[in-house]
């Protein structure tokens, strides 16, 4: 095992007495105190992430958005300046190998934000997708620190800081500003459910960065916030996590996604016809659907245990499971059989540790905010 | 200065066991495990009349990342569960060596290798 990497923010948050934990090779902080009142701070008030694990590449050039275009199966070419689309990257076989957010930050430069588990093989699948186009592909994970401010109080806390025009930034828009005197770019985006904004600095920034917002965040009630809350955040809003709901071995269509695979966009693109065959599989047998399951008991549904019907035949799979500190009860996503995945099927249980434990299907999000 | 109460004893399983009055001991999770565990959402505690061996599991405890099982660092009689935490489970992250215990037992036989504080505190850190 090599060393674990550390965060501009690490002596921060050891300073703040958080638990870390190892995430894909970084050191990261898991919770602060606890993880399910820095739950309820990002759904009531606001939270405050370091996500600076987050792989970014920068990719620029007259035909970086016709490389993109090739590269992944979004249609990145037609994203306007100043706004971002989550999209994935597939392998030939229409397997997932990562989601993705790609920024258009200029006519010729998108920056694209990967998983921190993924960010290498998302780095060299572009350098060599892009080969034949002109455009450069720029490693820039060590350029760029990234904290997030999420939360119903995140657009108050950063408009005391900034300048920029916050009202016009729309979701899954960026743009380059100024933050506490950081130039930063401010994205509204996020994996919490909740309104908010990811802001990229440089890590020379992060530290100053985060104690602004920490003092311009408390008094409306801004904690700062681990990754074990993000991941009962995200669950709830009902969005994938990579190595979980998304992996090599499905693919986007498999996952209930299709809508990110772009097939009318100009040229071609790595997986188009596994992926026209994948979308054409699941329009005529639906394959195994993505889910939410809700505990009528108390025992936690966790990732990896089976899901069966009233006979106790498996038909499915659990991907995530959480207590929900939202909903009081344990949820869970999971991949069932078509015939056994509308709302309200009765029988569906899963195996926990051997007892058949009764669960209710219901449609996804778990969760969703009020505008 | 140690945060474990000096008067309880420790098993490597990170129960700690009060000295039994009248035979009937107090056990619970350390606050070091607590803290590793993270919020506990949900305990399942031995039935009242069941039979705990030491050194076995006895239920277990749910927290947000993970399940873990509860080791009896006793054998013995259930005679009492603590039904305050099992109605608010959080009681075992704000108070584990107070109202956060979780059971009782009247003590037949207990783990060989039961620790002392000052050695469950060597143990943690190592």
């Amino acid at each position: 095992m090599s060393e674990p990497r550390r965060t501009a923010l690490d002596a921060l948050h050891r300073a703040l007495g958080a638990t870390m934990t190892d995430f894909a090779g970084w050191d990261m902080p898991l919770r602060y105190a606890s993880e399910r009142e820095e739950h309820q701070a990002v759904r009531t008030r606001a939270g405050l992430f370091d996500l600076s694990h987050m792989g970014e590449i920068t990719v620029t050039g007259p035909q970086a958005g016709a490389a993109l275009d090739h590269a992944l199966v979004g249609h990145l070419s037609a994203l306007a300046v100043g706004r971002a689309r989550y999209t994935m990257i597939c392998a030939p076989d229409g397997g997932i190998l990562d989601d993705l957010i790609v920024y258009r930050l200029a006519e010729q430069e998108y920056l694209v934000v990967a998983n921190a588990s993924n960010a290498q093989t998302v780095l060299d699948a572009l350098a060599l997708r892009a080969a034949g186009f002109d455009a450069k592909v720029r490693d820039d994970r060590e350029a760029y620190a990234l904290l997030a401010v999420q939360g119903p109080q995140a657009p108050g806390i950063l408009a005391s800081l900034t300048d920029a025009d916050l009202d016009g930034l729309k979701y899954y828009a960026g743009l380059p500003g100024t933050v506490a005197g950081v130039p930063a770019l401010i994205a509204r985006t996020g994996y919490t459910g909740e309104d908010g904004f990811e802001l990229f600095v440089a890590p020379a920034d992060a530290e100053p960065l985060w104690r602004a917002i920490t003092e311009a965040g408390r008094p409306a009630g801004l904690v700062p916030c681990g990754l074990s809350c993000r991941d009962t955040l995200r669950l709830e809003a009902g969005m994938p996590l990579y190595g979980h709901e998304l992996t090599a071995a499905v693919t986007p269509f498999d996952a209930g996604l299709g809508r990110v695979v772009k097939f009318d966009k100009p040229g071609d693109f790595v997986g188009r016809e596994a992926l026209t065959a994948a979308a054409a599989r699941a329009e005529q047998t639906p394959p195994r659907t993505l889910v939410g399951l809700v505990a009528e008991g108390r025992r936690v549904p966790r990732a990896g245990y089976q899901v069966t019907d009233a006979a106790g035949a498996v038909i499915g799979e659990v991907t995530s499971g959480a207590p929900s500190p939202t909903l009081g009860v344990p949820i869970a996503m999971a991949y069932v059989d078509a015939a056994h995945a509308e709302p309200g099927t009765p029988g569906v249980a899963v195996d926990i540790r051997g007892s058949r434990e009764p669960h209710r299907v219901v449609a996804l999000p778990f969760y969703r905010r009020e505008r | 200065m140690s945060i474990n109460p000096e008067q309880l004893r420790y098993s490597k399983e990170h129960e700690w066991v009060s000295a039994p009055a009248d035979g009937v001991a107090t056990v619970g999770i350390t606050s070091h495990a607590a803290d590793a565990l993270g919020d506990v959402v949900f305990v399942q505690l031995p039935e009242v009349g069941a039979t705990v061996t030491a050194g076995e599991t006895c239920g277990e405890l749910e927290s947000t990342k993970s399940v873990s099982d509860l080791y009896s660092p006793v054998s013995g009689e259930v005679t009492e569960t603590n039904q305050d935490v099992v109605d608010d489970p959080s009681l075992v992250n704000s108070a584990p060596f107070e109202g956060g215990w979780l059971f009782r037992v009247r003590v037949t036989d207990e783990a060989a290798d039961l620790l002392s504080a000052a050695e469950y505190d060597v143990f943690i850190e190592g």
